[in-house]
C-alpha cells in the first residue's frame, strides 16, 4: 500500500491503495465515483474510459502509480450541471438503452470534439471504436455527437 | 368508454395501510451511509410535496399534485421504465412533467409478472397499469364530487385538475388526493378510449437520461453499503470439471482479503426451476474489502478440478417437469459440427406433416436443399454479473440486477432457510439483460456468501467469469429443401432442424399453413455446456435460415422475394392448409408489414451499387419486415441503411420503440456477421472482448428508419422481434452484394473451402 495524490475533476484526493491498482477501482471502491463503469478489464470495451489530461483513456488499464501529476476528469465531473454539449445532446438524441456504457462513449466523445471541433462522419467512427454499446445504440450516438459538434460551433 | 372490472390484480387497488398515512416512500439508496436527502435524486427539477398519498399500489399523489408512479418490472434497457408510469399517467390524466417514476420492489402481493423476459413486460400489465390510473382518476372525481356536492359524472379530470364546470369549482389532484384515500375502490372503473390518448403513443424521453449522462449511481454494479466487503469467485475452467480441492494459504495472506471458502449452491435433492440451473454447483469464493484485491486473490489461488461425472437434471418451468442430461466429458466445437450433421440425418422427429410431402418430394422436377448453422453465444451485457445481499439471521435483503426476482426468491428463501417473507429483492437499472440475467444463480451466491461473512457483501463476476459461465445461445443446424414441378410451382417443403441442446423449429409458424405438402422435423444432441434464453430464443436463429431460404427459392421461382412471400401469405390467408388454429400467426398482419416496408423502402427502385435483401418474421406476437442496403467499399460489405416495418399494436413510445427497433438491427447484423464462441476441451476459447467479437461503432448500418403499422391493437412485444428477421435480409443483401450465398453464422468466417 502506498499513498497517491490525484488530481480529479479539479479536487485533490489522496488514497492509500496498492501501486498496481487501476484508477477505474480507485475511483469506484474508494471514492466512491462509480459513473465510471467495469466492462472488460483489459481495455477493449471503452466503458471505463475517463480523460487523463485530454485524452480519452482505460482507466481499467491505468495504475493509480502511472496518474502523476495528471488531470483526472471522470463524467462526474464533465460539467458541473451535466450540461456539457456532449450530455446535452445525448439527451436531445435520446441515445441510452440500458445506459451502463454511455458514460465511456460520452467521455470518448467529449475528447474527440476538444481535439477535433467538427470531426468527420468517419472521424467519428475511428475515435468512436473502440467503445462497445451492445445494445446497439451506435446510430443515435453518432448523431448525438455530430449535434454536439454543431452545437458548439 | 370501456368498462373494465378491478377484480384482475385487485390487490394491487386495494391501499396498503402501513403506508396509506402517507409520508414519502422511497426506494432504496445506493449509499446507504449518506441518508436520502428527500430524494435528491429523483427530483431533479420538482418541487416535492409536503406530503404524499398513496392511492393504489402503482401510484402516490402529493398535496402539491405531483405524483409518484411506480415502475413493476425490471429495466434491462427495453425502457419500460419510462413506458410502463406513461401508461398509467395517461388513464391518470395527469401532465407528464407532473410525475416521477420509481422503481418498485418486488411484492408478489401487489404486482403480477414482474419479470423481464418474453417481450411481455407491456402486454401482461396493459390492462393493470390502465386501471391504476383509471381507479385514481375516478376516485379523485368521487372526492371532488363529495366535496363539491355534484355529480361525480359531471365532473372532468384534465391534465391533473378536476373541473365541475357548472358550479365552477375547480381543484388540482393535490387538494383531493387526501380525500380520494377516503374513497372505495370501485367495482369496475371506465378506461378511456384510446383514440382518447394524450401520452400513450407519443415519444417522451427516457426518465433516467440525466442520470446516465452525468454518471449517478444507477446499476447493480454502483451498490455501496457500510461494511460492504466485495466478493469474487472461482468456477471451474471448463465444462464437464468440478471442483475437487483448493489451497487458498497464499490468497489469504494478501492485503484486504478476509476469507477463502467454497460454497455449494444447491442441495442435491433442491426442486430447482429452469431459472435457478448453474453449470457450476460448486465454487471457490474470495471475499475481501476491495473489488482489485478479490480479483488480485483469485489469481493467487490453487485449485485442483475433477472431471465431472454424467448428471441428469430434475427441473421445472412453469410447472412442467423438465430432465436435462449433462454428459460427461470435454467437449469441442469441431465434434459438435460433426454430431449435428450426423444426428439430422437419422434422429429427427416429426412436429408437423401436412398433405404427402414424401410424394411430393418423389414427383418433384426439382429440389432445392439448403443448410444453415450458427454457434453458440455469449450475452455479453455490458455490466457483467454482479448483486449486493444484506443476509442477518432472520432477514436477507437483496438489490441488484435481475430479470426474475419473483422467480429468484424462492431459491434463495431455501438456500438460507428463511422463510419467503424474510427475504426482500429490489431491482436496480441493469446495464442490460438479452436473457442472461433471466438465471438469476448469482443471487442465490452472494446471498450465501453474506450469511456466512455475516455481512454486507456485494459479488462481482469479471468479464471472464461471466463469459465463461455458460446458459449460452444454443448451437443450431437446420437443413430446407423445396419440392418444385415442371413449371417452377412449390409442391413440397421440408425443414429439419435441431440444436445443441434444444431445437429451434417452429413447426406452426410460416410457411406452415401456406404450402399443402409440408413436413417439419426437430432433433436435439445433449451437451454438458449449459445454455438458456437469448434474445428472441430460437427465433435468433430459426428466422434468418428460413427468410435466407425463401430468398433464394423465390430466386429460383423467378419470382420478387417480396411478392413471394406475399403469394405464401395470402394462401395461408384464404385458404389455410390445417386448421386455422394449427397456424402461429395472422397472415394478414404478416403480409401488412411486408407491404409497408416495400412502400417505405422503395422496393424495386434500385440504386446503382446497392444491393438489397429483405426479409419478415413473426415472433413474440409482433410482426417485423426488414429491408437491409449493403454498398461494397472494395472487398467490404457496408451496411447502408435498414428500413423496418414493425406491427406491435399500440406503440407507448416511438422515439424509443424505435431506438429497440435500430438495437435489434444493429445486434443482429453483429451476431450473425461476427460473433461465436467456440470450445475445446470443454473451455470456452473466447473469454473476453479481445477474441470475442461483438458488433462495434464502424460496422454498424449507416441509417436505420422504423416505421410502425397504425394500429389499435393491444400491445405486444417489442424487445425481441427487430432482433431475428435482420439476419436473413443480412444474407440476403449480402449475396446481391458477393454472388455467394451465406449460411453459417458467422458470416465473416463462412469462407468458401481453400482449392488444392
Amino acid at each position: 500500500m502506498a499513498t497517491f495524490n490525484l488530481k480529479i475533476n479539479g479536487k485533490s484526493q489522496t488514497v492509500d491503495v496498492d501501486a498496481t491498482t487501476p484508477i477505474l477501482w480507485v475511483l469506484r471502491d474508494h471514492l466512491q465515483m462509480v459513473g465510471t463503469k467495469f466492462g472488460c478489464g483489459i481495455a477493449q470495451c471503452g466503458a471505463c474510459t475517463v480523460h487523463l489530461g485530454d485524452n480519452a483513456v482505460r482507466s481499467c488499464q491505468l495504475p493509480v502509480s502511472a496518474v502523476g501529476e495528471q488531470e483526472i476528469t471522470t463524467i462526474e465531473g464533465l460539467s458541473e450541471h451535466g450540461d456539457h454539449p456532449v450530455q446535452k445532446a445525448w439527451l436531445e438524441v435520446d441515445v441510452p438503452q440500458c445506459g451502463y456504457c454511455q458514460a465511456g462513449q460520452i467521455m470518448t466523445a467529449s475528447a474527440l470534439l476538444k481535439r477535433n471541433p467538427s470531426p468527420t462522419d468517419d472521424e467519428i467512427e475511428t475515435a468512436m471504436n473502440g467503445n462497445i454499446c451492445r445494445c446497439g445504440t451506435y446510430i443515435r450516438i453518432k448523431k448525438a455527437v455530430k449535434m454536439a459538434a454543431e452545437n458548439n460551433s | 368508454m370501456t368498462l373494465i372490472k378491478t377484480q384482475i390484480g385487485r390487490r394491487a387497488f386495494i391501499k396498503n395501510t402501513s403506508l396509506a398515512g402517507g409520508g414519502l416512500v422511497l426506494g432504496f439508496s445506493f449509499f446507504n451511509a449518506c441518508k436520502p436527502k428527500v430524494a435528491e435524486a429523483i427530483a431533479m427539477e420538482l418541487e416535492m410535496p409536503e406530503e404524499w398519498y398513496e392511492i393504489n399500489g402503482y401510484l402516490k399523489i402529493g398535496d402539491n399534485g405531483v405524483v409518484t408512479i411506480l415502475s413493476p418490472n425490471p429495466e434491462i434497457g427495453q425502457n419500460v421504465r419510462t413506458s410502463m408510469p406513461m401508461i398509467v399517467a395517461d388513464e391518470l390524466e395527469i401532465d407528464w412533467k407532473n410525475v416521477i417514476v420509481e422503481q418498485a420492489p418486488l411484492n408478489t402481493n401487489l404486482y403480477s409478472w414482474q419479470v423481464a423476459g418474453g417481450s411481455r413486460s407491456i402486454s401482461s400489465s396493459w390492462q393493470n397499469l390502465r386501471m391504476a390510473g383509471a381507479t385514481a382518476r375516478h376516485m379523485l372525481k368521487e372526492a371532488a364530487a363529495q366535496a363539491w356536492q355534484v355529480p361525480a359524472s359531471e365532473i372532468t379530470a384534465i391534465a391533473g385538475v378536476l373541473t365541475h364546470e357548472a358550479s365552477g369549482n375547480s381543484a388540482g389532484y393535490g387538494e383531493m388526493a387526501s380525500a380520494a384515500t377516503q374513497i372505495e375502490v370501485p367495482e369496475e372503473v371506465e378506461l378511456k378510449e384510446k383514440s382518447e390518448f394524450s401520452i400513450i403513443g407519443t415519444s417522451r424521453k427516457n426518465v433516467d437520461g440525466k442520470k446516465i449522462v452525468t454518471g449517478k449511481p444507477l446499476f447493480g454494479i454502483d451498490v455501496q453499503r457500510e461494511g460492504m466487503l466485495m466478493a469474487a469467485l472461482v468456477h471451474p475452467p471448463a465444462f464437464g470439471k468440478r471442483l475437487k480441492s483448493f489451497d487458498a494459504e497464499e490468497a489469504k495472506q494478501m492485503p484486504g482479503i478476509r476469507d477463502v471458502f467454497s460454497i455449494k449452491l444447491y442441495d442435491d435433492d433442491f426442486d430447482k426451476m429452469a431459472f435457478h440451473f448453474t453449470a457450476f454447483n460448486e465454487v471457490v469464493v474470495v471475499v475481501g474489502e476491495t473489488t482489485w484485491q478479490v480479483f488480485q486473490a483469485k489469481k493467487a489461488l490453487n485449485i485442483e478440478w475433477e472431471d465431472a461425472p454424467d448428471t441428469v437434471q430434475n427441473l421445472t418451468l412453469f410447472g412442467n417437469a423438465m430432465e436435462v442430461k449433462h454428459p460427461a466429458g470435454m467437449e469441442n466445437s469441431d465434434s459438435h459440427t460433426a454430431k449435428l450433421k450426423e444426428l439430422i440425418e437419422k434422429n429427427t422427429k416429426v412436429s408437423r406433416r401436412d398433405g404427402n410431402p414424401e410424394e411430393a418430394f418423389k414427383n418433384a422436377d426439382k429440389i432445392i436443399e439448403r443448410s444453415y448453422s450458427c454457434p453458440f453465444l455469449a450475452h455479453n451485457t455490458m455490466e457483467p454479473m454482479n448483486f449486493f445481499a444484506n443476509v442477518t439471521e432472520d432477514h436477507a435483503e437483496l438489490l441488484g440486477p435481475t430479470q426474475t426476482p419473483e422467480w429468484m426468491e424462492p431459491a434463495v428463501a431455501e438456500r438460507l432457510g428463511l422463510p419467503l417473507e424474510k427475504v426482500d429483492i429490489q431491482m436496480t437499472r441493469q446495464g442490460g439483460g438479452f436473457g442472461r440475467r433471466l438465471y438469476g444463480h448469482f443471487m442465490v451466491e452472494v446471498a450465501a456468501i453474506s450469511q456466512r461473512m455475516k455481512a454486507p457483501v456485494k459479488l462481482m463476476y469479471t468479464r471472464e467469469d461471466d463469459m465463461s459461465q455458460g446458459i449460452y445461445r444454443p448451437s443450431y443446424y437446420a437443413t430446407y429443401r423445396a419440392a418444385l414441378d415442371a413449371d417452377n410451382n412449390l409442391i413440397g417443403f421440408h425443414v429439419k432442424a435441431g440444436g445443441i441442446p434444444e431445437s429451434p423449429l417452429f413447426a406452426n409458424r410460416f410457411p406452415a399453413g401456406a404450402i399443402d405438402n409440408y413436413l417439419a422435423e426437430d432433433f436435439t444432441v445433449d451437451t454438458n455446456i449449459t445454455t438458456g434464453a437469448f434474445r428472441a430464443p430460437r427465433s435468433n436463429f430459426i428466422a434468418g435460415a428460413e427468410q435466407s431460404f425463401l430468398d433464394e427459392l423465390a430466386e429460383v421461382m423467378g419470382k420478387d422475394p417480396i411478392d413471394f412471400r406475399l403469394e405464401l401469405l395470402k394462401r395461408a390467408e384464404e385458404n389455410p392448409v390445417g386448421s386455422p388454429e394449427s397456424n402461429d400467426y395472422e397472415a394478414s398482419r404478416y403480409a401488412g408489414v411486408l407491404e409497408l416496408v416495400r412502400e417505405k423502402a422503395n422496393w424495386g427502385q434500385n440504386e446503382a451499387g446497392v444491393s438489397r435483401g429483405v426479409s419478415a418474421y413473426f415472433c413474440h406476437q409482433s410482426y417485423v419486415a426488414q429491408v437491409l442496403d449493403i454498398v461494397m467499399e472494395g472487398d467490404t460489405p457496408v451496411v447502408q441503411k435498414v428500413t423496418a416495418a414493425i406491427d406491435c399494436g399500440i406503440v407507448i413510445n416511438p422515439d424509443a420503440a424505435s431506438n429497440l427497433s435500430e438495437g435489434g438491427a444493429v445486434d443482429g447484423i453483429g451476431h450473425a456477421m461476427y460473433s461465436g464462441l467456440s470450445f475445446k476441451d470443454g473451455a470456452p476459447e473466447q473469454t473476453n472482448f479481445d477474441r470475442y467479437r461483438l458488433i462495434r461503432h464502424r460496422e454498424a448500418p449507416k441509417a436505420i428508419e422504423t416505421h410502425f403499422v397504425k394500429s389499435d391493437i393491444d400491445p405486444t412485444g417489442m424487445g425481441e422481434p427487430p432482433f431475428p428477421p435482420i439476419m436473413g435480409a443480412l444474407a440476403n443483401a449480402l449475396y446481391k452484394a458477393t454472388g455467394r450465398r451465406y449460411y453459417h453464422q458467422p458470416f465473416i468466417l463462412d469462407k468458401p473451402p481453400l482449392v488444392g
